[in-house]
C-alpha cells in the first residue's frame, strides 16, 4: 500500500491530507479542509482507517504452522506500507502516537477505528525501525540501496530527483533530469512538508474559502495537484523495485515480518493496550538487543546474497574470495579434554584480496551457509582455514579448484540472553517501573 | 581608500548593506571554510539577489502557516506579563523565582528607533546587574548590538533576558513540539545556534560595559509546545559548544582583510554587470561547496553548478569526499582507477583500493553479462 501523507507547516502532526491506496489507477484522496479543526482531523483519521484497516487486517486469513523449537502459527502474508521518504516514516510515528490513546467513549469520543489505526501505525513504525523489515519502507531508502546516483545522499532523499537520475526521460541525462525535477512547481515535494510558496499562494486562499463557504472543493483541488505527481512517482518506483530479482534471504526476512504481524493481530484481538509513551527499562534493553541483532543479520545477509555488497567488505579486508588450492578433508585432531579425534578439515585458499583478518579469527563460509571455521595461518596470498562445524550435516568440504569465500560477517540468530523481568529491574535502571495503564488523560490529550 | 570597509563597500557596488540577524550570524558558523560566503556576508551583500541575477535562485521561504503558529505561540507564552513563562521557570525548571518585574523595551516612549532602544536596553541591563540579587527581572525585546566584520549590527531578538541569582539567561521561544520529552534534533540544533548568538551578543555587551561577562549564563531556556497541544514546556539548553564555534567564526570574519588582500582591487559584485561578468567576479573568491549548503546558503545552487562543471567530488557529499582521501576531482579518481596516471606516494593507498574495487566490479559485470547471455 502506498501512503503519501501531507502535514500543515509549523505544526507537530496536523494532517493536511493524504493519498493512499493499493492500486495505481485508484488513489484515495483524503483532505482536512481546515487543518486546525480537531474534529476534522479525527474525521480524516477515521476516513484513513476505513481504507487502511481493511488492508492491514485483510491479511489475517490463511495461516501456516511453523514447526520447530518454538511451534507457532503464522499468516501467509502481511501488510506493507510504503511512504516516499524518511520524513514520511516519522510522520507515521507521530500519527500513531497522537491517535493510539484515544477512546470511543468518555469525553472527546472518537470513532472506534481511530485508536485501532493508531496502534497499527505504531506497530508499522516500530517494525520499520528494525533492519531488514519491509513492513514500513521509505521509498528513497529502498531505491538508494539498489541504485547509485551522481548526487549526494542528502539530495537522494528527494524522490523526484532520485528517480530522475535512475530513469531520466528520453533525451536527458540523469543530471539534467534531476535539475529539472528540483522545481517545486512541476514536482511538488513528496511530503509530509509542503512547498512554502504553495502554502502562501494556493493553500491559504483555499482554506479561507472553506472557512467562508464550507465547501472543501478548493482544498481538495489544491492538494490533488501536490499529491498526484508524487503518487505517479511512487508507483513508477514500485515498478522499478518489482523488476529487480529477489535476493535469497528475502523470504527469511519476510517470514519475520509475518511472525510479528501474526503476534500483533493476536495481541490486539486480546485487547492489548496501546504502547506507552516511553519504553520502560526492561523492554527498552530487549528492543536494543533485537535492533542490534537485526542489523547484524541484515548486513551479513545482504553481503552473502549480493557479491557486489560483499565487494565492499572484501575491499575493507573483512572477507576474502579465492580458489581452494589444497584441501585436507580427512584431518582429525584431538580437542582439549576430548577423548576421540574429531574431523577438522583444512582448506588452503589463494586470494588476491587485501585481507585484514588475523589467525584465530572466526570466519563463515558464504557458499556453505552456517558453516564456520577459523583462520589458522596466513602466508602471503595463501590463507589456511580450519572448518569447525556442519561437517556431519552434509554441508561438506570444498574440493580443490572450488571458488570459496569466507567472511567475518555473522548471519546471527543469537539467542537473546535472559533480561530481568519488570519486577526485577535493577536500581541502576530506576527499579521496577510502575505498570503502564493508559490513563483517561492520555485519551483526551489535546491535539491542536 | 584601502581599508577593509572601503573594499567591502566597493564590492557591494554602492548599495546599502543588508542587516545581519541572529539567523545569518548563526549560519556563518555553518561552513567556516568558505571564503565566498565569508566575503559576501562581511560586505553585507544580499546573496539572494546575486543568486537570482546569476540564474540560480535558492528556493527558500517560510510557510504562512508556520509563521502564524510561531506568532500565536509566542503571544501565548508572553500573555499577561509572561505568566506562563514565570510558571515554567518555577515549576518545570524548579527555579525559585521571586517577585517578577516585566519590562518591555519594544519602544521607548513610542519611539522605536534602534539607537534609543539600544541605549534603553543598556541602561536597564546595567541597573539590573548592579541591583543584583534583589529581583528577578524579565526584559522583553531587548535590542543588542554586535560588531560583525567591522560593522555594528543590531540584533532584534524575539527573546527575553532574565536575571536570577545574579546570572542572566536568554529565553528562546520556539514553536516546534516536544513530544514525550524529545524534539526534532535538527530544530533543536538550529535553536541552540540562534540562542548562542544572543548569549554571545549579551556577553559582548557586558564586557563593553565593564560588567563581568560570566554573569551571562551559557544555559538557555528553551520554551516549546508540549506534545500536540499549545501548552508550553521549558528545557535548559547548554550552548557552550555553539558559542565556541561562533567565537571562532566571528574572529575569523574580523580578519576578512586577509582574504581581501588576494582579490583584484577593482573587483565588484554590483548587480549592474551582466550575469556572466558577475559570475566571473564571484568565481574569483573561492567557495567550499558541500551539499549541506543547499539548505543554508542562498548561493548554494550556483556553487553546486560550478562544482559539477569542474567535476569536483564535493557534489557527492562529505562522506564520499572523505573516503576518496584527498582526491579533488572525479576525473582524477577515474584516471587513478584506470591506472592512467602516475600516483604520488600519498595517493598509493587510495589508488590500490580503487583499482582493486574496479577489478572486482569488472569480474562481476562480465559474470552478469554471461548469465544474461
Amino acid at each position: 500500500m502506498v501512503f503519501i501523507p501531507l502535514k500543515l507547516a509549523g505544526e507537530a502532526a496536523a494532517p493536511l491530507g493524504a493519498m493512499v491506496g493499493t492500486d495505481p489507477a485508484e488513489p484515495h484522496l483524503l483532505v482536512v479542509p481546515q487543518p486546525r479543526n480537531r474534529d476534522l482531523r479525527f474525521a480524516f483519521m477515521s476516513e484513513l482507517a476505513q481504507i487502511m484497516l481493511p488492508y492491514i487486517e485483510g491479511f489475517a486469513t490463511a495461516k501456516e504452522t511453523v514447526s520447530g523449537r518454538n511451534e507457532r502459527e503464522r499468516y501467509l502474508d502481511a501488510p506493507q506500507v510504503i511512504v516516499p521518504g524518511r520524513r514520511g516514516v516519522e510522520f507515521v510515528r507521530l500519527l500513531g502516537r497522537s491517535t493510539r490513546f484515544r477512546r470511543s467513549d468518555g469525553p472527546y469520543p472518537v470513532d472506534p477505528s481511530v485508536p485501532v489505526l493508531g496502534q497499527w501505525l505504531t506497530f508499522l513504525y516500530e517494525r520499520g525501525e528494525l533492519a531488514g523489515s519491509s513492513a514500513l519502507l521509505a521509498m528513497t531508502d529502498a531505491l538508494s540501496l539498489h541504485w547509485a546516483t551522481g548526487q549526494s545522499p542528502m539530495e537522494d532523499a528527494n524522490l523526484a530527483t532520485l528517480l530522475a537520475w535512475i530513469s531520466p526521460p528520453p533525451g536527458l541525462t540523469g543530471q539534467e533530469a534531476a535539475a529539472a525535477a528540483e522545481n517545486p512547481i512541476d514536482r511538488p515535494p513528496a511530503g509530509p512538508d509542503t512547498d512554502p510558496g504553495f502554502d502562501a499562494q494556493v493553500l491559504q486562499p483555499a482554506i479561507r474559502a472553506y472557512d467562508a463557504s464550507g465547501s472543501p472543493a478548493l482544498v481538495r483541488q489544491a492538494l490533488r495537484t501536490q499529491l498526484e505527481p508524487t503518487w505517479r512517482l511512487m508507483w513508477e518506483a514500485v515498478d522499478l523495485m518489482r523488476a529487480l530479482p529477489e535476493a535469497a534471504s528475502v523470504a527469511e526476512r519476510w517470514a519475520i515480518d509475518r511472525d510479528q504481524y501474526t503476534r500483533e493481530v493476536t495481541r490486539l484481538a486480546e485487547g492489548g493496550p496501546p504502547r506507552g509513551r516511553r519504553d520502560q527499562a526492561g523492554p527498552a534493553a530487549i528492543r536494543l538487543w533485537d535492533m542490534e541483532g537485526a542489523q547484524q543479520s541484515y548486513d551479513a545477509q545482504r553481503a552473502y546474497d549480493d557479491p557486489l555488497v560483499m565487494t565492499e567488505h572484501r575491499a575493507a579486508g573483512k572477507a576474502f574470495t579465492g580458489e581452494a588450492v589444497h584441501v585436507d578433508a580427512d584431518r582429525k585432531i584431538l580437542l582439549p579434554g576430548g577423548k576421540k579425534p574429531v574431523p577438522r578439515p583444512l582448506v588452503t585458499v589463494r586470494t588476491s584480496d587485501p585481507v585484514r583478518l588475523t589467525p584465530g579469527k572466526r570466519v563463515f563460509s558464504v557458499h556453505r551457509r552456517r558453516q564456520s571455521g577459523e583462520i589458522v595461518e596466513i602466508d602471503g596470498d595463501l590463507i589456511v582455514v580450519q572448518l569447525n562445524d556442519q561437517l556431519a550435516k552434509g554441508a561438506g568440504v570444498p574440493t580443490p579448484g572450488d571458488a570459496v569465500c569466507f567472511t567475518e560477517l555473522d548471519l546471527g540468530g543469537r539467542i537473546r540472553p535472559g533480561f530481568p523481568t519488570g519486577e526485577e529491574t535493577p536500581w541502576t535502571h530506576g527499579g521496577p517501573p510502575a505498570a503502564y495503564v493508559p490513563t483517561d488523560e492520555d485519551a483526551v490529550e489535546a491535539w491542536s | 581608500m584601502n581599508s577593509p570597509n572601503h573594499r567591502l563597500d566597493a564590492l557591494r557596488g554602492g548599495v546599502a548593506p543588508v542587516d545581519h540577524n541572529a539567523r545569518t550570524i548563526a549560519a556563518l558558523a555553518g561552513n567556516p571554510g568558505c571564503d565566498r560566503r565569508a566575503v559576501l556576508d562581511a560586505a553585507g551583500i544580499h546573496k539572494q539577489s546575486i543568486a537570482v541575477h546569476l540564474g540560480h535562485p535558492a528556493p527558500f521561504g517560510q510557510s504562512p502557516f508556520a509563521l502564524d503558529r510561531a506568532r500565536a505561540f509566542e503571544e501565548l507564552v508572553k500573555a499577561d506579563g509572561c505568566a506562563h513563562l514565570v510558571r515554567l521557570l518555577r515549576e518545570t525548571l524548579g527555579l525559585s523565582v521571586p517577585e517578577v518585574a516585566y519590562t518591555d523595551i519594544a519602544d521607548v516612549g513610542g519611539n522605536t528607533a534602534h539607537q534609543l532602544r539600544h541605549t534603553r536596553t543598556l541602561a536597564e541591563l546595567r541597573r539590573a546587574a548592579e541591583d543584583g540579587e534583589r529581583s528577578g527581572t524579565l526584559f522583553d525585546h531587548p535590542l543588542l548590538k554586535l560588531p560583525v566584520a567591522g560593522h555594528e549590527v543590531y540584533l532584534e531578538p524575539s527573546v527575553i533576558a532574565f536575571q536570577i541569582r545574579g546570572r542572566f539567561h536568554i529565553v528562546e521561544i520556539k514553536s516546534f513540539a516536544v513530544i514525550d520529552g524529545t524534539a526534532d534534533s535538527g530544530q533543536v540544533a538550529a535553536a541552540s545556534r540562534l540562542s548562542a548568538v544572543y548569549v554571545y551578543a549579551l556577553k559582548a555587551l557586558f564586557r563593553a560595559e565593564g560588567i563581568d561577562p560570566d554573569r551571562v549564563s551559557h544555559e538557555v531556556v528553551l520554551v516549546c509546545p508540549k506534545d500536540f497541544a499549545n501548552h508550553p514546556t521549558a528545557t535548559l539548553l547548554d550552548v557552550r559548544q555553539q558559542l565556541a564555534s561562533l567565537n571562532r567564526q566571528l574572529s575569523r570574519l574580523t580578519r576578512i582583510d586577509r582574504i581581501l588582500d588576494h582579490l583584484p582591487p577593482e573587483l565588484t559584485f554590483s548587480l549592474e554587470q551582466s550575469p556572466a561578468e558577475l559570475a566571473r567576479a564571484i568565481r574569483t573568491v573561492e567557495a567550499r561547496y558541500a551539499p549541506e549548503c543547499l539548505s543554508a546558503c542562498e548561493m548554494a545552487y550556483f556553487c553546486r553548478a560550478d562544482a559539477r562543471v569542474c567535476g569536483s567530488v564535493d557534489v557527492l557529499g562529505r562522506a564520499t569526499r572523505d573516503e576518496l582521501g584527498g582526491l579533488e576531482s572525479i576525473d582524477a579518481v577515474l584516471d587513478l582507477t584506470a591506472g592512467d596516471r602516475l600516483t604520488s606516494p600519498e595517493q598509493a593507498e587510495i589508488a590500490d583500493q580503487l583499482r582493486y574495487v574496479r577489478a572486482v566490479y569488472r569480474e562481476h559485470a562480465s559474470a552478469g553479462a554471461e548469465a544474461v547471455a
